[in-house]
């Protein structure tokens, strides 16, 4: 759920910021209203938008794919803005030089921008991660059988809350310390060639 | 003079209400070696870079090679096409070396060639392999630039710029970035441009180089082109009192 729900915000949070930099207004322009609309309204809300809003316009979507979609969605608008301030903070020498060499806007991103912005970008990147595993928990709300889910089922049947929740807690925790381990060793990863 | 492989004509730029650039015109023949002076923002970094279409201009026209560069209209270039061939055709060395520091200083030189020129990744390192022995750093290609003292980096961005085999190159204040030691490395590579017949448009505050490499000097002042000719005659006898206050205070120490 989280690598998919990542996976979708990584691609979308992409596209977003390469429209909102995009010298085209009738680009950049919805791309800006809709990144603002997502980032401010709250996230269940979008995942009821989504779950039980557009089957009214027939699309009609399972739990989990509203999940996903509804994740993606909303990471991926906080990420877009992650992705161009490290766009943003390549120096335009970088640019100027590439362009310089003959290479086309595309290439220059491709080949000179992204790369380094990439390096800049991951740190934060890896919090949105780390964040979006735990509001994996907010998609239960719409049915989706998840860890908070289960555990309110079980803790309302046994009476057991502190049993179930501190166990439940637990779970979170041993998923979720390796994987901001994870992310730190990532940012060492990256950042190598430039360290040196 | 042989044939202009330069024109500009009547060149104006401003930002906003400054303008920087009035009516600047200036030819520049095949081979030759133009150095141009002048005092901080005078204008002189932004001519050159109205050349390559870094910067914009609003009046005027810049001719290279046959391909033309016509002012902005409603904030859009309009000679897309002439742009992209006069950036195959001019190289530009930067002040800040501006070296991808990503990649190896190897990769720094074949990128442009593989990707703008199409060749294959053999053709253009055994290019990057000669260009770098040309400046003398073929045994640190493997390095990033960030391993590189700042001559080595500015002579890397020279071979890099060479890759695309331009046929005119811009130098905007090449060793401006350098600490003192190193400016010698780099004004040698350059040397050795200008009598290999490169064409050359260098911004400078190095007068020796200039006396001694320049067909022709250009002084800059307030965005005109105020005088200009031999080194002998601009260093040794000029005409305009301003140019001869300018050149006072830089060659006083």
């Amino acid at each position: 759920m989280t690598f998919g729900g990542m996976a979708i915000a990584l691609v979308l949070g992409l596209c977003l910021a390469l429209g909102r930099i995009s010298t085209r207004l009738w680009l950049r322009a919805p791309v800006a209203v809709f990144v603002e609309l997502i980032r401010g309204s709250p996230l269940l809300l979008q995942l009821f938008y989504i779950y039980y809003v557009l089957p009214a316009f027939g699309l009609k979507l399972t739990p989990i794919m509203a999940g996903l979609l509804g994740l993606g969605i909303n990471y991926g608008a906080y990420l877009s803005e992650v992705f161009r301030g490290g766009i943003a903070a390549v120096s335009h020498g970088q640019r100027e030089a590439a362009e310089s060499l003959g290479m086309s806007a595309g290439q220059t991103m491709r080949f000179i921008i992204l790369p380094q912005a990439w390096r800049i970008v991951i740190p934060p990147t890896g919090n949105y991660f780390v964040s979006l595993f735990k509001d994996t928990a907010l998609v239960s709300t719409i049915s989706i059988a998840e860890l908070m889910f289960q555990g309110q089922l079980i803790a309302s049947d046994t009476f057991r809350y502190m049993r179930i929740y501190s166990i439940v807690f637990v779970i979170y925790v041993v998923i979720s310390i390796p994987a901001s381990m994870g992310v730190r060793w990532l940012e060492r990863h990256f950042n190598r060639p430039l360290a040196r | 003079m042989a044939a202009p492989i330069i024109e500009v004509k009547s060149l104006s730029k401003s930002y906003g209400v400054v303008q920087v650039l009035k009516e600047v015109s200036l030819a520049i023949g095949k081979g030759e070696v133009v150095v141009v002076i002048g005092a901080s923002g005078s204008g002189k970094s932004t001519f050159i870079r109205c050349i390559n279409g870094l910067e914009t201009f609003q009046g005027g026209s810049i001719l290279v090679d046959g391909y033309a560069l016509t002012p902005e209209g409603r904030g859009r270039r309009s000679n897309v096409a002439d742009l992209k061939e006069i950036r195959r055709e001019v190289g530009m060395v930067f002040q800040q070396f501006n070296l991808f520091p990503h990649k190896t200083v190897l990769e720094n030189v074949t990128l442009a060639p593989i990707q703008v020129r199409k060749w294959d990744r053999k053709k253009a390192e055994t290019a990057a392999r000669s260009l770098l022995e040309r400046v003398g750093l073929r045994d640190q290609m493997h390095k990033f630039p960030g391993q590189l003292s700042g001559g080595q980096q500015q002579r890397v961005a020279i071979a890099r710029s060479l890759a695309m085999e331009p046929r005119v190159i811009l130098f905007d204040e090449p060793t401006s970035a350098l600490d003192p030691e190193m400016v010698g490395e780099v004004l040698e590579v350059m040397r050795g441009l200008a009598r290999d017949g490169m064409t050359m448009i260098v911004v400078t505050h190095e007068m020796g180089f200039a006396r001694e490499v320049a067909d022709r000097v250009v002084y800059i002042d307030h965005g005109r082109i105020l005088e200009q000719g031999p080194p002998a005659a601009i260093f040794d006898a000029p005409q305009e009192e301003r140019t001869r206050a300018f050149l006072s205070r830089v060659l006083k120490h």
